[in-house]
């Protein structure tokens, strides 16, 4: 064999972190066959999702073949182009479903605030990297503008849930750059005496999912019924579970969107507080790998980085799971690697993608 | 890490520092994660182990199905009672089309045992595609007694396929009221969207329809009523076994409109093959009394999904049925415009009644020559002659005279190029020209010439027929500019309360009483001794009116316009607006027909078959040859 084709091998793996590649890969065959029973044996509907894993396989590829300090030159035009884009929908973008989010360039329509996902940590790893040697408070608050300015205009939209998940992204990138403890308890102070004012601002079908969740009874056929429904499947499903295909929530059609948000309480009739256990062990795996990784990264911005991306799967999956299990509200947040989906499945590879990227570059960075 | 850092000693010292700040973080993260993990797990421990018993035996009873108890849809009646949209009950053979594999082959299967025709194939096709996607979705609709027996008898070979009682809705009055009344249609996955965003998601679920326009659309809200809830009991197989308790749905209000269904319909006939819109107002309320768009459609095509072949018919019509011309069609109103200039000329202290002017057929401004319709001109005219005789020279010289600016301002009061506010969808602005108005539209400074046949109700000046009567009501009202709308009451289907849409005038345009006086003997004396005699001989009342004639293509210089040589879709447009008794009005009307020609020749005579029913239960003679067509004379 020519030497030059004895290195491919080498050359696709190179970049590819072994064990965190194992994980997501074990929690996608996973979702595979929780689909498959959650969509009554449909082989389409696995068939279909396949393919959305294939797609996010190969996203998580490229990513990881992306050194980190290409990213770090992209951070600064991308947040910008971000903001702007976000800007243009808030002034002349299409109303869909009466919320505005859609940009139409013609040709295609986007949705910024999916971009600005991976956008906001991003920007702001980049920006607290370059002033790293002289942090100071002065550039934390420039930080916390550039995180308040997507955020906002992304909850106007109104996006509710996305502004929430990206402020989180945002701010873990700050808290692992050392944002002090005394303004974040201030923070959350005036959080709590800013409640009221909030509450004010919400529009009626946010603050009834809230108030849904403190009685699912008062909605059975809205989002009641959801909450009231998938707790059910997650208690009968006792110690070890159903079985696979057995959940009768699911296979009477008592589940609502049993294959994208809700699918966790198909798995969690069919499986029981075993198999629970083992998928928050899974869960936890990726999260202690990622953390691992931003801990060995060798720059600030790889660790910032790293780090929030990890947190921010983290934060996916909890508020999935707390919802299915009914500790928190019902939004359309699915369960990350699991639900049904290709748009969510593929911008959560690209995260896995920076991260081994983060992991698997680092004698190749001058800091 | 010493080997990466270039820097000297301080700052390594500093990355170490910082390095060592990070994992203290990262650790506070981690004990954070795994709080957070630990909580989960004892909510999972809660929920599988400790409530596990009791949640179980809910599961098992899970068999209790919580099934939506779809609403009655209140039903649209005009302002007497007659039915205009109402519901009734039929069975149809349903597809539910997740459960299936192969639906053309299915389809194919049952069309042995129930006839399927193409049509209802193209309709099902089409509905597969827009639909939400969970529920059951109709092949065959109104089936016969005969088919569900043979049904019913072969039900064991396709379990997806189900027979279910559904309500329909029905138009009984069909084309005639197709644009005020709308039609319902099946929810589209835009307007479920629209559903959850407004948090109304749940209220339809077991809601297959939505009102997609006119009324329909406009009061869905009302229309619709309340889900009601059925806890039924299930048997292992997902099939409700019995009932145990429910909420009964409530129907929804029922809406009444202050539209009158007979003289809808004279005033639709009235237009024969013509195609046109009509508008008429009770002027003090601003109730709509008639809103006719030609041609119209059915609309009971559309409520169980209209199949693409008339909907292709429909929608590429060069007639364009589906728009309701009545609000949503623009048409310059020609010399139906001069009344608002002569009160604009009065009001603004630019002309007083008796002065006059000499009309010698035309008029010149800036080496251009503006032709007065009537060949030769009227002489000396007055502003009563003016309106009476429709002098163009007149108001070619009070245009001037005005300028575009107090024009506009002073028109734009009755309503012109701003949307009415009538509680029906889908109004156009028309175009109130304006300097700043072609500044924003074609970033072009206004000419002083172009201000010269806005005083004729050309140039730029485009409105809606809706707008055209709003604004003569006004007239009619002695200056109060009424807010139409087409609803009298909503009346709640428990209660029986009556919920009164009577909106406030819009506006009130302190205009002088000897003003209006000089300009409504002049409206009067049009249908007496002016171009709208003919229409209005013999009549047993006194009406008010003004024609008009829009053109639809420019004329040029020096070149005349014979109807002969233009094609029929390029021929002028023939207005009338209306409001009688002249007195004392109950009724004021716009009538526009497309390419028809003179305003006396095709909308005066059809203002005048309304305003005879309305005001005297006249019903038209049978159909003659008009005889008004000789000796019309132009505007």
């Amino acid at each position: 064999m020519h030497p030059a084709v004895r290195r491919i091998p080498r050359l696709v793996t190179r970049h590819v972190d072994g064990l965190l590649l194992g994980l997501v890969l074990v929690l996608m065959v996973v979702g595979l066959f929780v689909l498959y029973s959650a969509s009554n044996a449909s082989a389409a509907r696995v068939t279909a999702q396949s393919v959305n894993l294939l797609v996010a396989l190969a996203v998580l590829w490229v990513f990881a073949n992306i050194p980190p300090h290409y990213l770090l030159r992209l951070a600064a035009p991308l947040y910008v182009a971000g903001v702007l884009t976000l800007l243009g929908v808030a002034l002349f973008g299409d109303v869909v479903h009466g919320a505005r989010r859609w940009l139409d360039f013609g040709v295609t329509r986007i949705q910024p605030s999916e971009l600005m996902k991976i956008a906001v940590p991003l920007a702001l790893a980049w920006y607290l990297h370059r002033h790293e040697a002289t942090l100071r408070l002065t550039n934390f608050v420039v930080a916390t503008v550039m995180l308040i300015v997507p955020v906002a205009l992304i909850a106007r939209q109104p996006d509710l849930g996305t502004a929430l998940l990206i402020a989180a992204s945002g701010f873990f990138v700050l808290f692992l750059a050392g944002l002090s403890w005394r303004i974040m308890a201030g923070a959350v102070l005036a959080g709590l005496a800013a409640a009221p004012l909030v509450w004010s601002l919400l529009h009626d079908y946010q603050r009834q999912r809230v108030l849904t969740l403190i009685d699912p009874a008062q909605d059975p056929l809205g989002a009641g019924y959801h909450t009231i429904q998938s707790t059910i499947a997650l208690g009968s499903g006792g110690w070890t579970g159903k079985g696979w295909l057995a959940g009768t929530q699911t296979h009477l059609d008592f589940i609502p969107e049993r294959t994208t948000d809700f699918i966790f309480a198909v798995y969690a009739e069919e499986f029981g507080f075993a198999g629970n256990l083992v998928l928050l062990a899974l869960l936890l795996l990726v999260i202690a790998r990622g953390l691992f990784i931003a801990a060995n990264a060798p720059t600030l911005f790889g660790r910032l980085l790293a780090g929030a991306i990890t947190l921010t799967f983290f934060t996916y999956a909890v508020v999935n799971l707390g919802m299915v299990s009914g500790i928190l509200p019902v939004v359309g947040i699915p369960l990350p690697l699991i639900s049904y989906g290709g748009t969510a499945l593929v911008s959560i590879c690209l995260g896995f993608g920076i991260l081994m990227s983060i992991s698997t570059h680092k004698r190749l960075i001058q800091t | 890490m010493s080997e990466l850092t270039i820097n000297p000693g301080v700052e390594i010292r500093n990355a170490e520092l910082e390095l060592r700040h990070f994992h203290a973080r990262l650790a506070v993260a981690s004990a954070f994660v795994l709080l957070v993990f630990a909580l989960l797990g004892a909510r999972f421990f809660y929920l599988q182990i400790v409530r596990h018993g009791e949640l179980s035996t809910l599961a098992e009873a899970n068999r209790i199905a919580i099934l939506p108890v779809a609403p009655n849809r209140g039903i649209i009646v005009d302002r007497n009672g007659i039915v205009l949209a109402h519901n009734y009950s039929a069975y149809t053979l349903e597809i539910r089309p997740q459960d299936v594999a192969n639906i053309d082959r299915l389809v194919d299967e049952v069309s042995t045992v129930v006839e399927i025709g193409p049509r209802d194939r193209r309709r099902f096709k089409r509905l597969l595609e827009e639909s939400k996607a969970v529920g059951s979705l109709p092949i065959r609709t109104r089936l016969t007694d005969e088919e569900i027996a043979r049904f019913a008898a072969h039900r064991y070979r396709f379990p997806q396929v189900e027979i279910n009682a559904r309500p329909f809705r029905q138009y009984p009055q069909g084309e005639i009221f197709s644009h005020v009344v709308g039609h319902i249609g099946r929810i589209n996955q835009r307007e479920l969207d629209r559903l959850e965003a407004d948090g109304r998601l749940a209220n339809y679920r077991g809601t297959d329809y939505i009102g997609k326009t006119g009324i329909e659309q406009r009061y869905e809200g009302y229309l619709h009523g309340i889900t009601g809830v059925e806890n039924v009991e299930v048997d292992s197989g997902g099939r409700a076994v019995r009932t145990l308790s429910r909420t009964p749905a409530v129907s929804g209000s029922n809406v009444a409109l202050t539209l009158d269904s007979r003289l809808q319909d004279v005033a639709y006939r009235a237009f024969g093959e013509r195609r046109g819109a009509l508008v008429a107002i009770e002027p003090s309320t601003g109730g709509v009394l008639a809103l006719v768009s030609k041609p119209g459609f059915d609309p009971n095509l559309f409520v169980d999904g209209i199949d693409p072949q008339s909907w292709n018919e429909l929608n590429h019509s060069p007639d364009r049925p589906l728009l309701n011309r009545a609000l949503a069609g623009t048409y310059p109103p020609g010399s139906t415009f001069k009344p608002y200039m002569a009160l604009a000329a009065l009001s603004l202290g630019k002309r007083t009644p008796q002065q006059t002017i000499n009309d010698p057929g035309y008029f010149f401004f800036g080496g251009r020559q503006f032709r007065d319709s009537h060949e030769g001109g009227h002489g000396v005219v007055d502003l009563y002659k003016s309106i009476v005789k429709s002098s163009d020279t007149y108001y070619y010289m009070l245009a001037n005279d005005l300028g575009i600016d107090a024009i506009a301002r002073f028109v734009s009061r009755f309503g012109f190029g701003s949307r009415t506010g009538i509680d029906l969808s889908g109004e156009a602005l028309g175009v109130l020209p304006s300097p700043e108005w072609k500044m924003r539209r074609f970033k072009q400074k206004w000419y002083p010439g172009e201000t010269i046949s806005i005083g004729i109700g050309q140039g730029y000046n485009s409105y809606t027929p809706l707008q055209l009567a709003v604004a003569i009501a006004a007239i009619a009202n002695d200056g109060v500019v009424p807010r139409p709308h087409v609803v009298d009451y909503i009346e709640d289907s428990r209660t029986r309360e009556r919920l009164p849409v009577a909106p406030a005038p819009a506006r009130t345009l302190g205009l002088k009483a000897e003003h209006l006086a000089a300009v409504k003997a002049a409206l009067v004396g049009v249908t007496r001794e002016g171009t709208g005699r003919i229409a209005f001989q013999g009549a047993e009342y006194m009406s008010a009116g003004k024609t008009g004639t829009a053109q639809v293509i420019g004329i040029k210089q020096g070149e005349k316009y014979v109807e002969r040589e233009v094609a029929e879709r390029f021929r002028d447009h023939s207005l009338y607006v209306a409001y009688a008794p002249a007195d004392r009005p109950t009724i004021a009307l716009a009538v526009i027909v497309e390419n028809a020609g003179f305003g006396s020749r095709a909308a005066a005579p059809i203002a005048r078959i309304v305003l005879d029913f309305y005001l005297l239960g006249k019903l038209p003679a049978p159909p003659k040859p008009a005889k008004v067509r000789a000796n019309a004379s132009r505007r």
